[in-house]
């Protein structure tokens, strides 16, 4: 049974919509990509999913863990699944922690919560937790306040923090955007082998393919608050077929071969309060066809767990 | 942390001898105290008697020289009304005066902050608009004119509370009710913004996310950042205790140290004006520097900024 499986959720902020239907699963200890520009969806999808998003949104849809429901579950279940089954660390580490807060208590207040440890229990496994994620000088570290260390340091206290309730799924949302790359590397080093070592899955949310290429089993591409392509990470690195997905690629730098200018996608993505018709990305597609204005493009399956939501994409799979 | 503590404290003797200076040469200059205390029809050389008595004849550095001197000789000089010392007239009324802050100053706290707190919680409910309708008023309106507005209800309309003076506890009901309100009014928008602006951290996104229950995340997390801008406003209304209730004094016929200050200056009672603003002025430094302490207990990052950071 997979782990989580999200179907039809809908978001909308007010009139605009932020997710048109998105359909994804997780399976247990598998490690997923969620790839797109900023605003397309992949951290509300998360965020909604734990009921994390603020009261003035409207969530629809379907949100399981191990089938069971958790969408619009009461909050004290939210509660104990939160930072317990599925736990989450987020972009910008220090401004993420509390900063009148040891960040020692922050990792026992989580023990805590979940493992029903306190005091020295709780302080010990809190240190055996900041030695697990790297953070040196763990003991004398644990009274240490967020802004005494660095973003690096503070996105292994988050780490810590969100292992603390033995966690089956860890999201993980643009976890390195806000350090310095020789770090970023370190952290993406060190969340491959908690997830490996611990057997949890992990979804990775990140705008940049690299990442999610060296990280992740399977990805998705999402644009405009949909999911316009999934699938293995070596088969989309190989045959990308959404248009979309295929502009992601020509947009990075090929690490060998000769130097090509690196192709930019024209256009902007469209607001949400000002969609087209149809697929968000025909305004800017040079593939689309009238077809692509009239409706949303279905889900049409390309292969062993690739689908893409692309009228032209059959076509566009043929290797250029 | 000790040259912080000696910053400070520079700073706040430096704010009250401007505070001195500045009360000094002012009320020299606009008036004579000897032709309002003897009376426009008193004969020329009562007044200049009077002057030479006072030593209000010197030249103004002379005077002014010789008032701080005996500022740190720990004398406030006398009225010159009844003649008695300053610092006794105005330290005879300070319990009246506090009998009316003290109380509303509770009011203030017990009111304001958990209205604001609601108010945030419950953004753009109706009980929030409520509240902030409410504050806004309670802010707006001048505390003469709130005042006269309960007297005229509680007092002339209904008959339940006396319009002034100082017999009971229940003559005091009025004032502090007037005076708390506004400041209750101002906690509440201050307190409201505080947490909004906290409400929207990240780390609050943080807590939730790690399973702890919403009234923890409230109490927990967010109070205590909140706390640090409030603090300031909580401090600032300590410091008025002494002179916050000038106005409502007047409107109420409340024998504190505001009213005596009214009375003094109309006078021009130097000595008692020089000390009832000495008074103010060091209470209000007081406050700002304990506000300043209490920055560095609640905001760890100024814990070690003051500490010289690392």
């Amino acid at each position: 049974m997979n782990l989580v499986e999200i179907s039809g959720l809908t978001v909308r902020f007010g009139a605009a919509p932020a997710l048109r239907g998105i359909d994804i699963a997780v399976a247990p200890g598998e490690a997923l990509g969620m790839v797109g520009e900023s605003g397309c969806g992949k951290s509300v999808t998360w965020l909604a999913a734990l009921g994390l998003l603020p009261g003035k949104a409207r969530i629809e849809g379907s949100v399981t863990l191990q089938g069971q429901e958790i969408l619009g579950a009461p909050a004290a279940t939210l509660d104990r699944l939160r930072g317990g089954r599925v736990a989450m660390i987020f972009q910008d580490p220090s401004s993420s922690l509390n900063p009148v807060h040891r960040i020692g208590k922050q990792v026992t207040e989580a023990l805590g919560l979940h493992r029903g440890l306190t005091s020295a229990a709780a302080r010990a496994e809190a240190k055996r937790l900041f030695e697990l994620v790297g953070i040196p000088d763990a003991q004398r570290r644990l009274d240490a306040y967020p802004h005494e260390l660095s973003g690096g340091q503070n996105q292994r206290v988050m780490i810590a923090m969100a292992l603390a309730g033995q966690p089956e799924l860890l999201i993980a949302d643009e976890p390195t955007t806000a350090l310095d790359v020789t770090i970023q590397a370190q952290i993406l080093d060190l969340l491959n082998e908690l997830r490996r070592e611990m057997g949890m899955a992990l979804v990775l949310i990140s705008h940049d393919l690299g990442v999610i290429a060296e990280t992740c089993e399977r990805v998705a591409v999402m644009y405009a608050g949909r999911i316009v392509e999934e699938a293995p990470v070596e088969r989309l690195f190989a045959a990308p077929s959404h248009p979309y997905t295929r502009g992601l690629m020509a947009a990075l730098p090929p690490i060998d071969g000769p130097r090509r200018p690196l192709a930019a996608i024209p256009g902007t993505v469209p607001e949400p309060s000002a969609l087209p018709p149809g697929c968000a990305f025909a305004p800017r597609c040079a593939l689309a066809r009238e077809a692509c204005s009239v409706a949303i493009p279905p889900d049409r399956l390309l292969g062993a767990g690739h689908r893409a939501a692309c009228l032209v994409a059959d076509d566009a799979l043929v290797p250029a | 942390m000790a040259r912080f503590l000696a910053g400070r404290l520079l700073r706040a003797f430096i704010t009250l001898f401007l505070v001195v200076t500045f009360a000094f040469v002012v009320l020299r200059l606009s008036g004579d105290p000897a032709q309002i205390i003897m009376g426009a029809d008193a004969p020329h050389e009562a007044v200049a008697a009077f002057r030479q008595a006072w030593g209000l004849d010197k030249s103004l550095w002379e005077q002014y020289l010789g008032y701080v001197g005996s500022i740190f000789t720990g004398d406030l000089g006398r009225s010159m009304r009844d003649g008695r010392p300053a610092a006794a007239l105005v330290a005879e009324r300070i319990p009246a005066t506090l009998a009316l802050t003290i109380p509303a100053l509770f009011l203030k706290l017990g009111l304001g902050i958990p209205a604001g707190i609601y108010a945030a919680l419950h953004r753009n409910s109706a009980i929030d608009r409520v509240v902030m309708l409410v504050a806004v008023a309670g802010f707006t309106i001048p505390s003469f004119v709130l005042g006269l507005l309960l007297v005229l209800v509680f007092a002339v309309q209904l008959g339940w509370l006396p319009s002034g003076g100082q017999e009971s506890w229940r003559h005091a009901i009025l004032p502090v009710i007037t005076l708390g309100i506004g400041g209750a009014a101002v906690l509440a928008r201050f307190t409201r913004s505080a947490m909004l602006e906290v409400l929207g951290q990240p780390y609050i996104r943080t807590a939730s996310a790690k399973g702890v229950p919403w009234r923890r995340v409230v109490s927990g997390h967010a109070a205590p950042n909140a706390a640090i801008p409030t603090v300031t406003i909580i401090g600032f209304m300590f410091g008025s205790l002494i002179a916050g209730a000038v106005v409502v004094e007047s409107v109420f016929s409340w024998p504190g140290v505001g009213r005596l200050m009214v009375v003094a200056v109309a006078n021009r009672d130097l000595a008692v004006v020089q000390c009832v603003l000495l008074l103010v002025s060091f209470t209000m430094v007081a406050a700002n520097f304990t506000v300043d302490l209490l920055y560095g207990l609640i905001d760890p990052r100024l814990r070690t900024g003051a500490q010289g950071g690392h």
